[in-house]
């Protein structure tokens, strides 16, 4: 057996090639440890929705890799990330999910900051006369951008714009955001759970087609016969996933709902929805009954962003390794801030069915990558292979690799992203 | 039911004879609690065995079977729960843990539950509504997994029969990760 490290290599980066990663990458702790150091925490992580935290004060905990922050909105409407540690003795200074503050105080010795992260307050300030300053004493803030409502942070202040690491993937983001059908997207809950597997197994997942009619069998056997037949995408040459740089890739399912605001008129709105196409013909137009009705299952596609998030149709997937065969999971289910009750508590209904651990989908998919993780142990010299459709990827207008839905072209995009991140040279 | 307000936070010291709940009535030995009780015990043990066609049996058509999110919430409809069956939704999900396509299902753990501490919150003519809690004791593959919950049935009785109305799984740990699993609460 090599090791990961071994000379002459080029290091980890010969781990990843092209069409096949080393099985390493799932179970090595010493390559998970350069991970979160060459990945974590050298690019854009996202970190929160700014429907999560609406108003000023407005505060959720999150994590960048394995590290605790805090993200708020503060009096001046600017998104802060705080590394939820107190500058003192290093205890955390939030151990409250979601919530509204002025500020957060540390629960050992009442050291108190802002919402900025300035150190606001000593307690019995006189032993540190003279030896220290409490504006030398912030809490650690990292570098924070947006994009259409979502928000990124970076341990590296350097770092490029946030707008340039996302590049055309922005279009996709712009489409998705199109489901809210005039209203904002908002996040209304989410499920968590945990699989005992490396992260990048649920990476790939979610530019994965070909699982899909295997692995959610029983969820495509319980669904209506028009939404089983709306992800039958198996043979669906429009179907197709785009690599879009920077470890991004768009895996399209559903091409007609690829921009939501594009509609002919020619689709017929899904039966299972008719007690709300009726109660919102009472009270609005058909073109916009429609435009929401399109929109109840979401974008037809997964927009993967290396390295933690997938828009993944109706709702975010976020992902927190956890060790280097533990990964968390975060599903988002969104609706429309402002829009119609009836759709929102829909949208819900169709999250449930699908997601958390005992939805019709997320169980199974856990279980798989569980599997993943517990074969990927034997003869780790054996290769994990992705390299599906790449006898007939293509490049399009755009300069997209470009294949089938079922193939590992998303796979193959985010271990190149991965390969120059974890390279001797960065 | 709460009991941590303010105003009896502040009394704790001097407090009377407790009050707000009745104690030692003997409501345990209600015949319709015993009879509740019971059914609650063997939807544990058909749970346990995976019986699920007959399990689904015990529920009333109008039923519904809540595993909420938000810990706080009473609101399920309008919030994101972790499952919030009526009987089409219960029908599907009996479905796809017996007909073998699920690999979740063919793999779940075994299962081992026990309920107990139980509290009679409302007895009327014809329902029996009960807090419990419930320990579950899972394995599969080597480890063993444990899930608490604050578990609320409410049972309604129709002459000899009786059926569960609602069932609403608290889980201690609902508004943090719950790991996916094949078998039902």
């Amino acid at each position: 057996m090599t090791s990961p490290t071994s000379e002459g290599t080029g290091g980890f980066a010969a781990l990843a090639q092209g069409d096949r990663v080393a099985a390493q990458l799932y179970t090595d702790p010493e390559i998970f440890d350069w991970e979160m150091e060459r990945i974590f925490y050298s690019t854009w992580v996202w970190v929160a929705h700014e429907s999560e935290i609406p108003e000023a004060g407005s505060f959720k905990m999150s994590h960048i890799g394995l590290q605790p922050v805090i993200v708020n909105r503060d009096r001046k409407g600017n998104f802060n990330v705080l590394l939820n540690r107190c500058r003192h003795r290093g205890a955390s200074v939030c151990e409250v999910p979601k919530g509204k503050a002025n500020g957060f105080t540390c629960p050992y010795h009442s050291w108190s900051y802002s919402l900025e992260g300035n150190l606001r307050g000593i307690p019995y300030p006189d032993g540190y006369e003279g030896v220290t300053e409490k504006r030398d004493l912030p809490l650690q803030r990292l570098r924070v951008e947006s994009y259409n409502g979502l928000i990124f942070a970076s341990f590296k202040p350097d770092i490029e714009p946030l707008e340039e690491f996302l590049g055309d993937a922005k279009i996709w983001i712009d489409r998705f955001m199109k489901q809210g059908a005039g209203f904002p997207v908002k996040v209304q809950g989410e499920h968590k759970f945990r699989f005992e597997g490396n992260w990048k197994i649920q990476l790939e997942n979610t530019t994965d087609g070909y699982h899909f009619p295997i692995v959610h069998r029983s969820w495509m056997a319980s669904v209506d016969a028009e939404t089983a037949d709306m992800l039958s995408f198996m043979t669906d040459e429009k179907a197709v996933t785009h690599a879009l740089g920077n470890g991004h890739s768009v895996a399209i399912m559903v091409p007609e709902h690829v921009d939501l605001e594009e509609d002919d008129g020619m689709e017929e709105l899904q039966e299972r929805f008719r007690h709300i196409i009726d109660e919102l013909s009472e009270i609005m137009p058909q073109q916009q009954v429609r435009r929401i009705v399109r929109s109840m299952h979401g974008a037809g596609y997964n927009l993967n962003l290396f390295p933690n998030l997938s828009l993944s149709m109706s709702f975010f997937r976020v992902l927190r390794p956890i060790s280097v065969n533990e990964t968390e999971i975060q599903h988002m289910a969104l609706g429309l801030e402002g829009g119609p009750e009836s759709v929102n508590r829909e949208r819900l209904r169709i999250h449930e069915h699908f997601q958390g651990p005992f939805g019709f989908g997320t169980s199974d998919d856990s279980e798989a990558w569980d599997r993943v993780q517990r074969g990927a142990v034997a003869n780790p010299d054996m290769p994990i292979l992705v390299n599906r459709g790449l006898g007939r990827e293509v490049t399009v207008d755009e300069g997209w690799k470009t294949s089938h839905v079922t193939d590992e072209t998303g796979m193959r995009e985010s271990y190149a992203m991965w390969k120059r991140m974890m390279s001797d040279e960065n | 039911m709460k009991t941590d307000t303010a105003e009896e936070v502040v009394a704790i010291d001097n407090r009377p004879a407790p009050q707000r709940y009745e104690v030692g009535l003997g409501q345990l030995a209600d015949p319709l609690v015993g009879r509740a009780i019971e059914l609650i015990w063997r939807e544990a043990q058909l749970l346990d065995d995976k019986d699920y066609e007959f399990w689904q049996t015990l529920y009333t058509e109008d039923a519904k079977y809540v595993i909420p999110v938000d810990p706080d919430t009473e609101d399920f409809e309008s919030s994101l729960n972790m499952v919030y069956d009526d009987a089409r939704m219960r029908h599907m999900r009996v479905t796809r843990l017996v007909q073998g396509y699920s690999m979740s299902a063919v793999a779940a753990a075994r299962t081992s539950r026990t309920i107990s501490r139980f509290t009679v919150e409302e007895i009327t003519a014809d329902t029996v509504t009960l807090r419990s809690a419930q320990v579950l004791v899972g394995f599969k593959r080597d480890k063993f997994q444990m899930l608490g919950a604050d578990l609320t049935h409410r049972i309604r009785f129709n002459g000899d029969d009786a059926r569960i109305e609602l069932k609403l799984i608290r889980l201690v740990n609902s508004d943090s990760a719950v790991n996916a699993s094949g078998f039902l609460l």
